[in-house]
């Protein structure tokens, strides 16, 4: 195994702690939004962008990049805020999140924010969209990679398994899903509203190669990409136990934050704790 | 190029392209909202897929991922659809789907074909392969008369005169060109010169030539094998409504499903022939002239 630097992971935590004040201050701003969501998958988006992705800031349509997808479109919060940390357009665009004539559209649209790669909106056509691309580098013999995020709500989309089945077809050994398990959707629990478990076995079935992390650990999510890019002849499916809400105390597990900004007074409290754990570094 | 399919690729003969790429064909089963999205993946990393099944699953069962995957996304995406309409025949309601023209043609960026006989199938895959942005395109099952002519020029957004004429104007797409024309010369023999278009594209219209056809003979007739809510009938209907209002009656499955049947037992039960539409010709004439 590679040898990940206390360095490198401090610098990724720093990052991710920046990456959830945006989130915080995108959704507040807009008064709209799903912050929950954004923050769960906050540290895997972080580790993706600011260590592994091989992708050009000024260049976002750079053929040979890395393909990031997101496929529960809900949580572009965390994506825009990483997409301008890493230079593709002004950080203070993100201010203009679900605000009239903004590139930073309530859910994200291809071909008008730079870096954004897919639509999603509706759940459960990312993965498929993952396999598409992921079949063309192949046919073009190309090492570029696609990594997709997906909600744990989205694994009731019967799309979502008609993808897996046709990944683990064609051995699309290039493509690495990550479930983002935090274990709420819009209206409750996800084992309310639609019992997912057991779920890493599913996968299994589905002849993916299926890791479960802890989704807010840096080692384990750097070690989980290493070990889907040693897999051969299969897809990767890194099962991420999250936290809804991560982050920020009183937002932490709560159903209430999938699809609700803070007031001013949680704002400051959010913020105050975000740069509270900033300080720490 | 490459095809994507849902396990009716030898029915509806892409199977013949894996023959001779098979790299390029990509089975990915009874699983049509995927298909559509890897095609939209393909396309997104530069490949120019062809999703191509039957009409129903290819338009109504993947609606919403043609429209987030493929045409908010404007990507490069060609879906050509068989089995459209009420010539599917004995497999019944289910099969037969006269609300695709519909339901394509109201989302945003979607450019819609519906071409005329098999010459113009072929010209419709030339063309839609070569233009960037998502593409529509719906045939039927069933043996159509060849109507149009190899050599004959074709353009995405133009609509074809095949037949002259001065008092009314037949304006039809798909299997309904070839009895439009039959309409015509039926027509004809009663000294009424009808005027025959071929609205192979019914997506973007060509409002010129519809334009034209309402201002030269003042009266139109529309035929498709589809509903008439929000067909080409309504297309032309809105068309002439905005620049210059004619008399217009609509031939076509008037908002009611199909049922088991052979094809031209279907066509003439549910009134998809040459005499309903010489009938709205008369029907048109006589408003016109009232």
């Amino acid at each position: 195994m590679v040898e990940v630097s206390e360095q490198l992971i401090a610098g990724l935590k720093k990052k991710a702690v920046t990456l959830r004040k945006h989130i915080i201050r995108m959704t507040h701003n807009a008064q709209s939004g799903h912050p929950g969501g954004s923050m769960s998958a906050c540290d895997i988006v972080t580790a993706l962008y600011f260590h592994v992705l091989r992708v050009d800031p000024s260049n976002p349509t750079w053929p040979d990049r890395d393909r990031f997808v997101l496929s529960k479109g809900h949580a572009c919060p965390v994506w825009y805020a990483a997409l301008a940390e890493r230079g593709f357009f002004p950080v203070e665009e993100l201010m203009t999140f679900r605000k009239l004539n903004s590139r930073l559209q309530g859910h994200p649209e291809l071909g008008t924010t730079p870096g954004v790669e897919n639509a999603a909106g509706a759940e459960g056509q990312g993965l498929s969209f993952s396999v598409g691309l992921a079949l063309a580098s192949r046919m073009d013999h190309k090492a570029w990679r696609t990594y997709c995020v997906l909600g744990d709500g989205e694994q009731d989309v019967g799309q979502t398994w008609e993808a897996a089945m046709a990944a683990s077809k064609y051995g699309l050994d290039s493509l690495t899903a990550f479930i983002d398990r935090n274990g709420i959707q819009q209206e409750g629990r996800t084992e309310d509203i639609m019992p997912l478990e057991p779920l890493a076995e599913k996968w299994e079935a589905f002849n993916w190669h299926v890791l479960t992390i802890d989704g807010h650990d840096f080692r384990q999510i750097l070690a989980a990409i290493e070990e889907a890019h040693r897999t051969r002849g299969r897809p990767t499916a890194v099962i991420a136990r999250t936290v809804k809400g991560k982050g920020v105390s009183f937002m932490e597990n709560k159903i209430k934050y999938h699809g609700a900004a803070t007031s001013d007074d949680e704002l400051k409290l959010a913020l105050a704790e975000l740069e509270a754990m900033e300080a720490a570094f | 190029m490459v095809v994507v399919g849902a396990d009716t690729t030898e029915s509806i003969k892409t199977i013949e392209f894996a023959k001779a790429f098979p790299d390029r064909l990509f089975q990915l089963g009874i699983a049509e909202p995927n298909m559509i999205s890897v095609a939209a993946g393909l396309a997104a990393a530069g490949k120019i897929p062809f999703a191509a099944t039957y009409s129903v699953f290819g338009s109504a069962h993947t609606y919403n991922v043609i429209r987030q995957n493929v045409a908010y996304t404007n990507l490069n995406v060609k879906i050509f659809c068989s089995h459209a309409g009420l010539t599917v025949g004995p497999d019944g309601a289910t099969h037969q789907i006269n609300e695709d023209i519909a339901l394509m043609r109201g989302i945003p960026r979607m450019t819609v074909l519906v071409p005329a006989d098999g010459p113009e199938t072929a010209k419709c895959v030339d063309a839609a392969g070569a233009m960037k942005g998502p593409v529509y395109c719906r045939f039927s099952r069933t043996n159509v008369p060849t109507v149009t002519a190899a050599g004959d020029g074709f353009t995405i957004g133009m609509a074809r005169v095949l037949r002259d004429g001065f008092d009314v104007t037949l304006i039809g797409c798909g299997i309904m060109v070839a009895r439009c024309l039959e309409a015509a010369a039926t027509l004809e023999k009663e000294r009424i010169s009808a005027r025959v278009i071929n609205l192979s594209t019914v997506k973007p219209l060509d409002l010129a030539t519809i334009d034209r056809a309402a201002r030269e003979t003042g009266g139109i007739v529309t035929a498709e094998e589809h509903t008439v809510v929000h067909g080409i009938g309504a297309a032309v209907a809105s068309a002439i409504a905005a620049n210059h209002p004619v008399p217009i009656a609509m031939v076509g499955v008037q908002d009611v499903f199909g049922e088991s049947g052979e094809a031209e037992e279907l066509l003439h039960k549910y009134g998809l022939t040459a005499e309903k539409i010489v009938e709205g010709a008369h029907d048109v004439l006589k408003r016109r002239d009232r």
